[in-house]
């Protein structure tokens, strides 16, 4: 499966990585040849077998509804890029794309 | 030239609700820390909800249960195999850059719920089915706090308090089967009362533990494919809802007469304009690129659990209606009233239990006691200091007669303030149990008819009305005492002499 330059900056954007034309150039083939080598799954015949998402044969993996951890604020928020306060801080907000 | 005088054409809309209900567990969906998100900023998150590295989420296993069970109350189908997808997006309020949600696979699918819509006089209630296409778990996203400004367009920088994130929501879809801004509010009425009844969730749109988006598009009535659909967000209440869809109905009709486009959209509902703006365009479908969550195993609820969980449910609000009017006689308006809170509805249950009479609990409870909890502000009527079964021997003592409808009127504030025993206890130490002894009476109403020897004259010379003044008379002499019905009758026979 090939994909083209447009298909690269859409990923890109998506991701929110600011790709230079040179670097969409390289990624484009490069992305292509990834998909391919994944292509080749393609070839073993799975009429029979039932699509499934996970690996491990495991379910209802659950835990009790009770308050467990003793939590410290500070060390959580030491670890953000910016704190201000009790919060932590994040840039101007360009765009109102909230759910 | 000729004009071609158009046809009025009659429109109809297309309405579906999607529907956030916060749930009431101890704690979050992915992590044992406490869901009370009006803690101070970040006091309740952890490495889970914040999606710091090597962290693992595990399902809280009330989340599932009250999942199934609301998906059992909206009688849906409960997937056999269901599991966890990421949805992808950047923004803020969302740690992870990733929603943990379910996509093809949700825990609830295909139900419904019935709609009763009661006209003003009360009696006729219509009913209609609304589909649910499905209802699933997932996570709720944090809290902006936008630094000098009030709103987003003008703030510097962006304070983020992730004490809800994390907290568990059911999100409830539904058929586009809605055709009026009513019909929306009263399926989102139900809703909230069936996750009351449930015990799932306080249902508080003000709070935002219930949060409805309106998805709506206008069609000629008879035209098979559906108009340019908006969404309008931002209802806090179930009238705004209501309102925010009649308006918009409007809207488009009138764009659509004026030849002018509709375009995709969300839009706000402005309480204040009593409008929708728009907010933004929605450019084709968003791209989520949900795939499933690695961390999280699927879910198989064994048949066993699924029909404990069943047998735990209780009297859902429609069956509550239906049996108050089969088994009680009560009309629809009343039904629906005694209905609404299950606090009310239980109050109601207590004082029939002990014997009174249905029709007469539902006056008082929608009466006075009603008036008294509005009036005190109160937030249930379980704060109210009169009992149900102290209710109950009330009425019992109106209807053997021992007190008169009018005293047990008068000594009710007393006992929605005080606690009392026996309401029979202190009718009697108060003195005001009724007089329904005949010769009591009579000795009474001879007194009365010799002190007014002038008006029994007038009485006999045709001023028959004059009889509300002796039954007056006979009150004030007995402190209200008397019972009415004998009253009147005495008094009759002696004045016609």
């Amino acid at each position: 499966m090939k994909i083209d330059r447009e298909q690269v900056q859409k990923v890109a954007h998506l991701a929110r990585l600011a790709l230079t034309p040179a670097e969409e150039e390289q990624f484009t083939p490069q992305l292509s040849s990834i998909l391919e080598y994944f292509e080749q799954l393609g070839e073993l015949n799975t009429d029979n077998i039932e699509p499934m998402t996970r690996v491990i044969e495991v379910s209802n993996v659950t835990r009790s509804d009770t308050i467990q951890t003793e939590i410290d604020r500070e060390d959580l928020l030491r670890e953000a890029p910016a704190q201000e306060g009790d919060f932590f801080r994040v840039p101007q907000i360009m765009s109102t794309d909230e759910e | 030239m000729t004009v071609i005088a158009p046809t009025k054409t009659k429109y109809e809309a297309v309405i579906g609700l999607e529907t956030h209900c916060q749930l009431n567990t101890a704690t979050k969906i992915f992590s044992p820390v406490s869901t009370n998100f009006d803690s101070p900023p970040n006091t309740n998150i952890s490495p889970i909800c914040l999606g710091y590295p090597g962290v693992l989420p595990v399902l809280n296993e009330k989340v599932l249960e009250s999942a199934v069970k609301a998906g059992l109350a909206l009688n849906c189908q409960i997937a056999p195999y269901s599991k966890f997808d990421r949805k992808q997006y950047f923004y803020p309020d969302l740690p992870k850059n990733y929603q943990i949600s379910q996509f093809d696979l949700p825990i609830a699918e295909h139900g419904w719920l019935e709609i009763e819509l009661v006209d003003a006089k009360g009696d006729e209630a219509q009913r209609k089915k609304i589909g649910i296409t499905r209802l699933h778990m997932e996570e709720d996203a944090g809290k902006l706090v936008h630094a000098g400004s009030d709103r987003l367009s003008g703030s510097t920088h962006s304070l983020v308090d992730f004490n809800r994130a994390g907290v568990p929501l059911l999100e409830i879809v539904s058929e586009p089967d809605i055709r009026t801004g009513e019909e929306a509010a009263e399926y989102g009425r139900e809703l909230r009362r069936i996750v009351r009844y449930l015990g799932i969730s306080d249902g508080n749109m003000q709070e935002g533990s219930l949060r409805c988006d309106v998805n709506i598009s206008v069609r000629p009535v008879g035209q098979e494919e559906f108009g340019v659909k908006v969404e309008i967000k931002n209802m806090n209440s179930f009238s705004a809802i209501q309102k925010a869809i009649d308006y918009e109905i409007e809207r488009q009709i009138k764009a659509i007469e004026n030849g002018e486009p509709i375009f995709q959209e969300t839009r706000l509902w402005e309480e204040g304009a009593q409008k929708t703006i728009s907010m933004r365009s929605k450019e084709g479908s968003s791209d989520y690129r949900y795939f499933p969550e690695p961390d999280l195993p699927p879910i198989e609820v064994a048949k066993k659990q699924l029909e404990e969980w069943r047998s735990q449910l209780p009297e859902l609000p429609a069956q509550k209606r239906d049996r108050y009017e089969s088994e009680y006689g009560l009309s629809a308006y009343d039904t629906r009233i005694l209905t609404d809170d299950l606090d009310v509805a239980q109050y109601f249950e207590a004082a029939v239990a002990k014997g009174a009479n249905p029709k007469t609990v539902a006056n008082w409870v929608m009466g006075d006691i009603a008036a008294y909890v509005n009036s005190e502000k109160l937030n249930s009527i379980t704060e109210v200091v009169l009992k149900a079964e102290t209710l109950a021997e009330l009425i019992a003592l109106i209807e053997d007669k021992t007190i008169s409808g009018k005293i047990a009127k008068e000594i009710l504030p007393d006992l929605l303030t005080k606690e009392v025993k026996s309401v029979q206890k202190l009718v009697e130490s108060k003195g005001l149990i009724q007089i329904s002894n005949p010769d009591e009476l009579d000795a009474i109403i001879d007194k009365v008819l010799a002190a007014n020897p002038d008006k029994v004259e007038q009485f006999r010379n045709g001023k028959t009305k004059l009889q509300g003044f002796f039954v007056g008379q006979v009150m004030k002499e007995t402190s209200g005492r008397a019972d009415p019905k004998l009253t009147n009758q005495i008094l009759g026979k002696k004045l016609k002499g």
